[in-house]
């Protein structure tokens, strides 16, 4: 609608490997959300290209592109984003009802990422029932449930109090180390991310500022 | 996303926002109620003009005439009339068995009618007699009668007119099974031996073209009398021919009416003007199996040779004034539906902006653009249906209050009632179905801007 081009991402090449931890780094602003939802299929570069699992982003079409965030991609919020009208049960259960995944098989799917998630006493109650580390690792359960190879998560802990996050951040690396699924984590704090990463990536002003594997 | 978990989401979106959804639902339910009800106001009025014409047994007959006759009645003849001059063909026993042999005639009988005198328990009334053909049974005027039609087609039994039974006791009712004794003047042809011709008469074995058939064009006239059972009072007197209604008060069978050889008016001038000394007829009403066959049977009887009239055209008319009539009650009701399919859009408009941020979150967890479209659309079908349902229930409702409340004012004024508003089952499934495509195509818009709705902006709205 008129917007002058901005480059929130530019001249960036960045390549995450299968299986591993990559803490996205950068002050606001800096472009690691942009970068994040641009891997995430849910914007598109204006040049450029996103490669995942050997099919380029740029390419797809937004048919494709949904199928992408569905299939490939599991997504974590600051803000959580659970429907506040659903209970936790049929927040988990919606990408499975997206993905068109035969009903029988779908509430064996949600016990088990909600056990994952260790949410199990929690099913029946609404988003506004939980506490935010609870609404969290419903969305965790939610970005799993429909087996993702890649995990994306947007400041996951920026809503938590310290200890919550720590929480949080052990489930990511649980998850990144028992199901072997490869987590990009946007962050601001410095100190986490290199507690949990295995990788470090600096961001400011839409160009990559470092890129490397922590000491 | 699959066609279930689509209405299942849609059912909830719609459950929650229930106060406005509501209203945009009852917004459709009250266009969809003023289209049923303007529709089934006109389909009722056709209909109940279509079963009480049907019912008068007009639409059902042809009448034929000599064509000597119709000059004097205000006719045009038919194009093939005009052949090279003809004598004119004459309408007698002949021609009416011919025409009784066509196909799909059920019956042709003259017009008797006479006014005479009765006995009924030692005083004289004058009334008029009129002769019922059996195929008067399935008209309408029969239908409430008291009592019951005649026994056989040649049976000595009278039905009355209710006027006239209130004219013979103050209880009519208790008329039924009485005798009454009818005076009548027999034309007797010249020199018959009046003495076996009353033998024949009596023995009541119906009758043949020859019976009725005189020996000389003159005649003379005696004073008979013979006595019927009233087995039935009916409301209204059926037409038996064009031009009849509403005159016979005393009615006999058709076939006993022919044998009485009563002398008509008209004899003495189709004295004058016959040649021979056979039984004519003024007119014979033809009554064929059912309306879509008056056509061609008309057309045939013209073949043959003499006048027909019916009133087929009549109901051309008729109908093309109810389709205007319904055409315009539609389009007054369909404004309705229109004014309430732009509540579907306003309701839909909100609820984008509202859920713009859930529509980030499906679209982040992989709903499609069309999974978006969809869901729109199917809020808005069930919007549609939902409203469509309601519509009609409280368009039948409606339909019924009037009917109701003209049937008081009907029964207030001594009328019978009538059934003014008609609902057929295609009109429920068409107005469901109108309200149903009018809801989706009101959705067309929201649908798909919420399904162009960028993810990441969606996302970022609080």
């Amino acid at each position: 609608m008129g917007d002058a081009l901005v480059h929130a991402v530019d001249d960036v090449t960045v390549s995450v490997r299968p299986k591993e931890f990559v803490a996205l780094l950068g002050s606001s602003g800096s472009g690691k959300s942009t970068l994040l939802n641009l891997m995430a299929g849910l914007d598109r570069p204006s040049s450029g290209a996103i490669f995942a699992h050997g099919r380029n982003l740029a390419e797809m079409s937004s048919e494709d592109l949904a199928q992408h965030r569905s299939h490939t991609i599991g997504m974590v919020f600051q803000a959580f984003n659970l429907l506040p009208r659903m209970t936790l049960e049929e927040n988990v259960e919606l990408p499975l009802r997206l993905a068109e995944v035969d009903r029988n098989d779908r509430a064996g799917r949600v016990r088990e990422a909600v056990e994952r998630v260790r949410l199990s006493a929690r099913l029946t109650h609404r988003p506004s029932e939980l506490s935010g580390g609870e609404q969290q690792r419903a969305a965790l359960a939610r970005a799993l449930v429909n087996r993702p190879t890649i995990l994306l998560a947007d400041e996951p802990t920026g809503n938590l109090d310290s200890a919550t996050g720590d929480a949080i951040l052990h489930l990511l690396q649980e998850i990144n180390e028992s199901l072997g699924m490869t987590i990009v984590m946007v962050t601001h704090d410095r100190d986490r991310a290199a507690r949990y990463a295995h990788r470090i990536i600096t961001m400011g002003d839409g160009k990559l500022l470092s890129d490397g594997t922590k000491i | 996303m699959k066609t279930r978990d689509l209405t299942e989401l849609a059912a909830r979106n719609l459950r929650e926002a229930v106060l406005r959804n509501s209203l945009t639902t009852l917004g459709i339910a009250v266009g969809v109620a003023s289209l049923v009800a303007m529709l089934s106001l006109g389909v009722g009025l056709q209909e109940l003009a279509n079963k009480k014409l049907s019912k008068s047994g007009l639409f059902d007959a042809v009448f034929v005439s000599s064509k000597t006759n119709q000059r004097g009645m205000g006719r045009q003849n038919p194009p093939e009339s005009s052949t090279p001059k003809e004598p004119a063909k004459i309408l007698d026993g002949e021609a009416r068995q011919k025409i009784a042999a066509l196909q799909n005639v059920v019956e042709v009988y003259p017009e008797i009618r006479f006014p005479t005198e009765i006995q009924f328990e030692g005083k004289p009334y004058s009334t008029t007699v009129a002769g019922i053909p059996p195929s008067a049974k399935a008209e309408g005027a029969f239908d409430g009668m008291k009592g019951n039609f005649f026994s056989t087609p040649d049976a000595d039994e009278a039905i009355l007119q209710i006027e006239f039974a209130k004219d013979l006791s103050t209880q009519p009712d208790s008329l039924i099974g009485k005798n009454l004794v009818l005076r009548y003047a027999e034309r007797q042809p010249l020199p018959a031996e009046p003495d076996t011709k009353k033998s024949k008469n009596d023995s009541h074995g119906g009758y043949s073209a020859d019976e009725i058939t005189g020996q000389s064009p003159g005649f003379s006239i005696v004073p008979r009398e013979k006595t019927f059972r009233i087995i039935g009072i009916v409301e209204t007197e059926p037409a038996t021919s064009v031009g009849s209604f509403g005159r016979g008060r005393l009615l006999i069978p058709m076939q006993v009416a022919e044998v009485l050889r009563v002398a008509q008016a008209n004899d003495l001038r189709g004295l004058l003007r016959r040649s021979s000394s056979k039984q004519t007829y003024d007119s014979l009403t033809v009554r064929v199996k059912s309306p879509t066959q008056v056509k061609s049977v008309e057309e045939t009887i013209q073949k043959m040779g003499y006048g027909t009239f019916s009133l087929l055209d009549a109901t051309k008319s008729l109908r093309l004034v109810f389709a205007v009539f319904d055409l315009f009650l539609g389009i007054f009701g369909s404004l309705a539906l229109a004014v309430a399919s732009l509540g579907i859009v306003n309701t839909l408009v909100m609820a984008i902006l509202e859920r713009r941020r859930e529509i980030g979150i499906l679209k982040a967890l992989g709903a499609a653009d069309r999974d978006i479209r969809r869901l729109f659309f199917a809020e808005a079908g069930v919007m549609g249906l939902l409203g469509g349902i309601f519509g009609v229930t409280l368009g039948w409702l409606i339909g019924t209050a009037l009917t109701f409340g003209t049937n008081v004012y009907l029964h207030q004024r001594d009328l019978p009632p009538i059934d003014l508003s008609s609902i057929p089952w295609w009109m429920v499934a068409g107005a469901i179905g109108f309200s149903i495509v009018v809801s989706l195509a009101a959705g067309i818009y929201p649908a798909s801007r919420a399904a162009k709705l960028n993810p990441v902006e969606a996302l970022r709205y609080e």
